[in-house]
C-alpha cells in the first residue's frame, strides 16, 4: 500500500543552511548538502529546500546546492521560494530538483503553474500555500506571509488543481514557528476539497503532531523543521512512532 | 560498455543521469544524447519519460528517425531497453492522457487513467508503494519482495498478455509496476529516486 511521507525541510540562505542538524559530527554544519544526506540515509521519503535567500545577487546560490545535492541524495527532492516564472523552475528541474513549489507567482497569476504543468509534467509542480485563519475562512498570505491577499484558500486549493498542481503544500501562517501542531481543519478542509495529495505544514512541535496530521488532517505526508534540527527528533524516530500509531511508512 | 540514456525533450531527466552516473561510475560510459548513431552503437538504452503520454510521444516523433531507430535497437536486434514511468507506458499500442495517441506498440495493450474510485484515491498517485513480485525479473535480482519504490504519475499501463508483468503494486487496484518482456523492460515507478533500492535495480540493469 502507498505510505505517508516524512518531509524534512531546510531552510537555505545565500547557499548556507539557516537552521539545521546540529547534533551530528558534521564536517560543515550549514552545508546544505550534507544535511539533506544525512535526512535521506536516515529514512526521509523526500527532501525539501526553502531559499530564503533575501538579495536578487544571491538567488544563484541555489542553483548549485540544487544541483549538489541531487547527485549525492536520490530521493525526490523539492525546491521552493522565490520561484517566479516557468524558466526559473526549468533551471532547477534541470539542476536536479525533482519538483518545484511555486508559492506567490502562482497567486499573482495561475497561468504559471498552468504552463509549468503543461510543458514539465503535474508531477513536478507543488502549489504552496500560505494560510492564516481569519473569521470563518483562511486567507492566502503571499511574499513569505507578509502579504494578505483576502483570497480564500480553499477555493484556490481547488483552482490550483484544475490549473494542473500535482500537489498542495499548505502552511498554516497561524501555526508556523509555533510547534503547537498543524492546523488540522485547514489541512482536512482542503484535503476533502481536492483530489491531489496535500502536504501538511506549519506547527509540528512533537510526534503526535505528525500522527494528527495524518489520521485527521488526513494529509498525504507531512512536512517539518524544526523537530527534526538540533537533535530533537530524528526521521527515523518519528517514522517507528508512526507506524505504532498504525500509520503506514516505508521503514 | 556503452549505455545511452536518450535525451529527446520528455522533461526533466537529471534525476536519471545522476542515478545512472552513481551506478556507472568508471566502468560504463554513459551517454545522454539523441544523437541515432550513438543510440545503434549503445549496448543498453535507457528511455525516461515525464509529463504526460502525449507529449513524451510527440516530443520522440519531432526527432527524425529516432522512433525507427529505437525500434531496430528493441524489436530487431533485442538489445536491452528500459523504459522508466512514460518511458515504460510508451510501449504500449495506444495512450488516453489528453488525446488517444499512438505508442510505439512494443507490447500490446494501453495507458489508461487510473481508477480514482470517485475520489477515494488520490491522484497523482505519489509516494513510495510496495513492489509485488510476480515473475522473476532480470532487474529485481536481489530485491526483496515488498521492497518499496517511489511512483509519480496518474496513467497506468494495461498490458494485452498479463505474462508481461513482473511486479504489480497495490493503489485502487493492482497497478502495473514493472514489465520484462524478452529485451524489454520498463518500471512505472523511479528507480532514480527509489535511494539506496533503485540504485541496485539500475546496478542489475547495467550488469544485464
Amino acid at each position: 500500500m502507498l505510505k505517508n511521507r516524512i518531509i524534512p525541510c531546510l531552510d537555505v540562505k545565500n547557499g548556507r543552511v539557516v537552521k539545521g542538524i546540529n547534533f551530528v559530527d558534521l564536517k560543515d554544519a550549514g552545508d546544505p548538502v550534507e544535511q539533506a544526506k544525512i535526512y535521506s540515509d536516515g529514512g526521509a521519503d523526500e527532501i525539501c529546500f526553502l531559499d530564503i535567500t533575501a538579495s536578487n545577487e544571491n538567488r544563484d546560490t541555489i542553483y548549485d546546492v540544487v544541483e549538489r545535492t541531487s547527485k549525492n541524495c536520490f530521493v525526490p527532492l523539492t525546491v521552493g521560494g522565490g520561484v517566479r516564472s516557468v524558466e526559473d523552475i526549468n533551471k532547477l528541474l534541470n539542476c536536479g530538483a525533482d519538483k518545484v513549489s511555486i508559492n506567490t507567482a502562482a497567486v499573482q497569476n495561475s497561468k504559471v503553474v498552468e504552463e509549468s504543468s503543461k510543458k514539465f509534467g503535474s508531477q513536478c509542480i507543488v502549489v504552496a500555500i500560505d494560510a492564516k485563519k481569519n473569521a470563518n475562512k483562511w486567507e492566502i498570505f503571499t511574499h513569505g506571509g507578509r502579504n494578505n491577499t483576502g483570497i480564500d484558500a480553499i477555493e484556490f486549493s481547488k483552482k490550483m488543481e484544475d490549473s494542473g498542481a500535482g500537489e498542495l503544500l499548505v502552511t498554516s501562517m497561524d501555526r508556523d514557528g509555533t510547534q503547537v501542531g498543524y492546523d488540522i481543519d485547514l489541512m482536512s478542509n482542503i484535503s476533502s476539497k481536492v483530489n491531489i495529495p496535500v502536504i501538511a505544514s506549519g506547527g509540528v512541535g512533537t510526534l503526535d503532531h505528525l500522527v494528527d496530521g495524518i489520521k485527521l488532517g488526513n494529509a498525504s505526508a507531512v512536512l517539518a523543521a524544526s523537530i527534526f534540527h538540533y537533535g530533537k527528533h530524528s526521521v527515523k524516530e518519528a517514522k517507528e512512532y508512526l507506524d505504532s500509531k498504525g500509520i503506514p511508512v516505508r521503514i | 560498455m556503452n549505455v545511452t540514456i536518450v535525451d529527446y525533450n520528455s522533461g526533466n531527466i537529471s534525476s536519471v543521469i545522476n542515478s545512472f552516473s552513481e551506478v556507472a561510475k568508471d566502468k560504463v560510459n554513459l551517454e545522454v544524447t539523441s544523437d541515432l548513431s550513438k543510440i545503434k552503437s549503445s549496448n543498453k538504452v535507457v528511455l525516461p519519460g515525464q509529463g504526460s503520454f502525449k507529449s513524451c510521444v510527440d516530443a520522440l516523433n519531432n526527432i527524425n528517425g529516432l522512433v525507427d531507430t529505437l525500434n531496430e535497437f528493441a524489436i530487431i536486434n533485442k538489445r536491452p531497453l528500459l523504459g522508466i514511468c512514460v518511458g515504460l507506458q510508451m510501449f504500449a499500442d495506444v495512450g488516453y492522457e489528453e488525446t488517444k495517441t499512438k505508442g510505439l506498440g512494443w507490447i500490446s495493450g494501453k495507458v489508461s487513467k487510473i481508477d480514482n474510485q470517485n475520489g477515494k484515491y488520490k491522484l497523482p498517485h505519489i509516494g513510495w508503494n510496495q513492489l509485488n513480485i510476480i515473475k522473476d525479473s532480470k532487474i529485481f535480482k536481489g530485491i526483496e519482495n515488498n521492497s518499496h519504490m517511489y511512483f509519480v504519475h496518474s496513467y497506468e499501463f494495461v498490458p494485452e498478455d498479463k505474462n508481461v508483468i513482473s511486479a504489480t503494486t497495490d493503489y485502487s487496484s493492482n497497478i502495473v509496476c514493472s514489465v520484462e518482456k524478452e529485451n524489454i523492460f520498463g518500471t512505472q515507478f523511479h528507480p532514480e529516486k527509489s535511494d539506496k533500492i533503485g540504485l541496485k535495480i539500475i546496478d542489475n540493469f547495467i550488469n544485464l
